[in-house]
């Protein structure tokens, strides 16, 4: 079977501690049927913040599925994470009225900032650095958000600046 | 609210919700769309509720606070419409509603500074606003109206009329008809005629009978594309009623709605409201007492753009990785399991309940021939009102653009337009009289797509576009088929050297090819359609693509190998800000004099350029 590389240093099992629960309140929820199978990932990250190869066997066992085909769901979506992600979510917009007002600059700003490639969580789990395609408020491109919180008509300094104060 | 059992309830529970409502009470409505939510709209509303309680005023006089879905006018947000006044306030801080309450509410004055003004005119209502004025809704009815999360106020404007309708007096046979009747086409992108699909599936059954699915995509990719979005979360009713109908027509029992996990407003909006279809004897089991039965269920995308084409979504809704089939056997025969299935877009689903109820005859009369009824965009880019606008079929490009749009801001000028997202092209201004429907917009290389409308101005190089359209494409292939797989990393490779000013004119011809084989050989439309945008600046921008590779340079100054920043001596204060933001700290300058910047060290990030305060960053 496929391995994740998955590293743990001391802060990333503390922060994973904190977020559990027990994962069958999550299995309870659905049918034991091989349909289920990506409503039960997406839960389980929301739950977890990601998919551990633990929970993915959990998974498999309760809708019947195949270890290898799991897997084989978990890569291929984008919003899938293998690795625990940090406190906080940042998300650049690079829809096309962003990019086009320069959304690119403020992700690499922000990589120089955080000091983290995009899509990847901070070593010391406080941010994850991800770009989407387009949560609907072009009217305010260039637009970040940080968990649910919009800020529109942004730039590099203000979203420094916001991630300062949390 | 009571379970309605038979069809006449309906009506008259819409009745006294409408008596109700005529009581003269005011109703202050506060747009929470996403771009108005994105400027603090919530925090409005909450405000004014918070206003509201504090004024104690009886139960009879205290305003109705509503939040509704998108009013379209983002770039004015947040919005708030006051009634029966019909007073349109813009741009509205959580700070100005104790004055609203105060002034407007309780002794109905105007507070001018809230009011939109254009060009020296001041507009009181939404009606008069040159934006409103030449729009014309039916997909998006209800939205701004209602508060999508209360059933009675979607019935009290007509939402389940259609239904009612449908199962009093019409077959399936007959639904079908009037569907075909009304000429409406797929609002997804593709544009495949709605009655068609609907009657082949209905073959389908009768040929292969067992269960048929009826399933809503709302798996709104196109980046700058939010119509979907505002329809799911501002008029939910509409889409579910549209699916009941589908359902009825074709003797569905299941149903699937496949919303994008990036709109978590949506599928909220959306759950509660079956919920409340549910208890209200609208959806699930003896629909109105008539004993057809018919639910959804929600399915979240999962981030992949290609589960927006029919048979990836189809399998990702069984669980499966989203990748498509060949479509030798269509999917409304085999789709879903297997079994025949309708797929709809949601906006296509919005519309069914208005041509049921008006009947489909009244529907083909609105727009040309052969693209009947309005369309919904979103109107984004470098364009003076953003927003969501819906029109009938068939205006000219340039009255959305220009009169609803309102031109391009500050001085610079209309370059070009992209419609269709990704997978369409680029419609420049020379054609910018061409009329906006199906088949006028496909002989100009573009397609309609699902309605997001990006307009550019001469800051925007198409390369640059053209480029960013293709990587996210080759982001987002599945992988499953080689043309797209390799062809079109192949394609980006061509396009990333001449955005490098390398390449010669013969990589030019060798890139058309390339496309060719591409559109040939993908499995599915995200690869068949990927040149598109590319071939389409190409046609109308041949020469932007040659000043990049013979003279090394990017007229519009975006591709940045190509470009160098200066400051301008004349416009500099020295106040510093970009030389301690600068991160390759190579701006230099004494304090209040000119700074420089050392082009050697410079890796062109952009960053002086948006913090400067007074325009003194140039590009050339």
């Amino acid at each position: 079977m496929f391995r994740h590389p998955v590293t743990h240093s001391k802060e990333r099992i503390l922060y994973v501690k904190k977020l559990s629960t027990d994962i069958d309140s999550i299995l309870e929820k659905y049918p034991g049927e091989p349909q289920y199978l990506i409503s039960l990932l997406q839960d389980v990250q929301a739950q977890y913040s990601y998919i551990s190869e633990e929970n993915i066997n959990f998974i498999c066992d309760h809708v019947g599925v195949p270890v290898t085909k799991a897997w084989s769901v978990v890569t291929f979506y984008r919003s899938f994470s293998l690795n625990p992600r940090g406190e906080h979510q940042v998300r650049v917009c690079c829809g096309t009225a962003c990019h086009l007002k320069g959304a690119d600059r403020i992700a690499e700003d922000l990589e120089r900032h955080l000091c983290v490639e995009r899509e990847h969580t901070t070593k010391d789990m406080r941010f994850t650095l991800e770009t989407i395609n387009c949560p609907g408020a072009c009217a305010v491109a260039p637009v970040v958000m940080v968990d649910d919180e919009y800020l529109g008509s942004t730039n590099q300094a203000d979203v420094r600046q916001y991630l300062k104060k949390l | 609210m009571e379970k309605i059992t038979n069809i006449e309830q309906l009506d008259l529970l819409k009745n006294s919700l409408r008596k109700a409502r005529e009581s003269g009470r005011q109703v202050v409505r506060v747009c929470l769309g996403p771009g108005c939510r994105a400027q603090g709209a919530d925090k409005v509303a909450a405000a004014f509720r918070n206003a509201v309680r504090q004024q104690g005023l009886p139960v009879k006089v205290e305003p109705l606070i509503k939040e509704t879905g998108c009013h379209g006018f983002c770039k004015e947000g947040p919005l708030v419409t006051l009634e029966p006044s019909g007073l349109f306030y813009s741009r509205v801080k959580p700070d100005d509603v104790e004055e609203i309450v105060e002034k407007t509410i309780k002794n109905n004055e105007v507070i001018s500074r809230l009011l939109y003004s254009e060009n020296g005119t001041v507009y009181k209502s939404a009606q008069e606003i040159p934006f409103y004025k030449m729009q014309k809704k039916i997909a998006s009815r209800n939205v701004g109206d209602i508060d999508p999360l209360s059933i009675e106020d979607a019935i009290a404007n007509g939402a389940y009329q259609a239904v009612a309708k449908a199962f009093a007096s019409m077959t399936p046979e007959q639904v079908i008809k009037d569907v075909e009747v009304s000429g409406l086409r797929g609002r997804g992108g593709a544009g495949f005629p709605t009655g068609r699909k609907w009657r082949s599936a209905a073959d389908a059954v009768k040929k292969h009978p067992g269960p048929v699915y009826v399933v809503c995509n709302g798996d709104e990719g196109d980046p700058g594309a939010f119509m979907d979005c505002v329809v799911m979360e501002g008029d939910p009713h509409s889409v579910i009623e549209g699916m009941i109908i589908a359902a009825y027509a074709l003797g569905a029992r299941q149903g699937f709605i496949y919303v994008r996990e990036e709109y978590p407003f949506a599928i909220k909006n959306l759950t509660i409201a079956m919920e409340q279809a549910r208890s209200a004897g609208l959806l699930g089991a003896n629909i109105m007492g008539t004993g057809f039965e018919f639910d959804i269920r929600i399915n979240r995308g999962a981030g992949a753009y290609v589960c927006g084409e029919s048979t990836a979504l189809f399998q990702s809704i069984e669980g499966k990785p989203g990748e498509p089939r060949a479509k030798y056997i269509r999917s409304v025969e085999r789709g879903l399991w297997d079994r025949p299935t309708v797929l709809n877009n949601v906006e296509t689903l919005a519309n069914i309940p208005v041509i049921i109820e008006n009947g489909g005859e009244w529907f083909s009369k609105i727009g040309p021939p052969n693209s009947t009824g309005t369309k919904a965009f979103s109107l984004v880019g470098k364009v003076k009102n953003v927003g969501l606008v819906e029109v009938p079929m068939g205006v000219p490009l340039s009255t959305i653009v220009e009169d609803i749009g309102g031109g391009i801001p500050g001085k610079k000028s209309f370059k070009a337009v992209q419609t269709g997202g990704p997978s369409g092209g680029c419609i420049p201004y020379k054609l910018k009289d061409v009329s906006v429907d199906f088949d006028s917009l496909t002989k100009i290389g573009s397609i309609m797509g699902s309605g997001g409308m990006i307009v550019m101005d001469d800051r925007d190089c198409v390369v640059d576009v053209a480029r960013y359209f293709l990587r996210f494409l080759e982001e987002e292939s599945c992988g499953k088929c080689l043309p797209c797989r390799l062809g079109l990393e192949a394609m980006l490779e061509f396009l990333d050297n001449f955005a490098q000013g390398k390449g010669s004119l013969e990589d030019i011809e060798e890139l058309k090819s390339l496309a060719k084989a591409v559109q040939d050989g993908a499995l599915c439309a995200l690869g068949g359609s990927a040149p598109n945008p590319m071939l389409t600046t190409l046609e109308y921008f041949r020469d932007e693509y040659e000043a990049h590779i013979i003279e090394k340079r990017c007229p519009a100054g975006v591709c940045k190998d190509l470009i160098t920043f200066h400051i301008d001596s004349e416009a500099c204060t020295g106040c510093g800000l970009c030389a301690s933001n600068c991160p390759q700290a190579c701006i230099t300058g004494e304090d209040k004099k000119p700074h420089e910047i050392s082009q050697n060290a410079c890796t062109r990030c952009g960053t002086c350029m948006d913090l400067c305060k007074f325009s003194a960053i140039t590009v050339s």
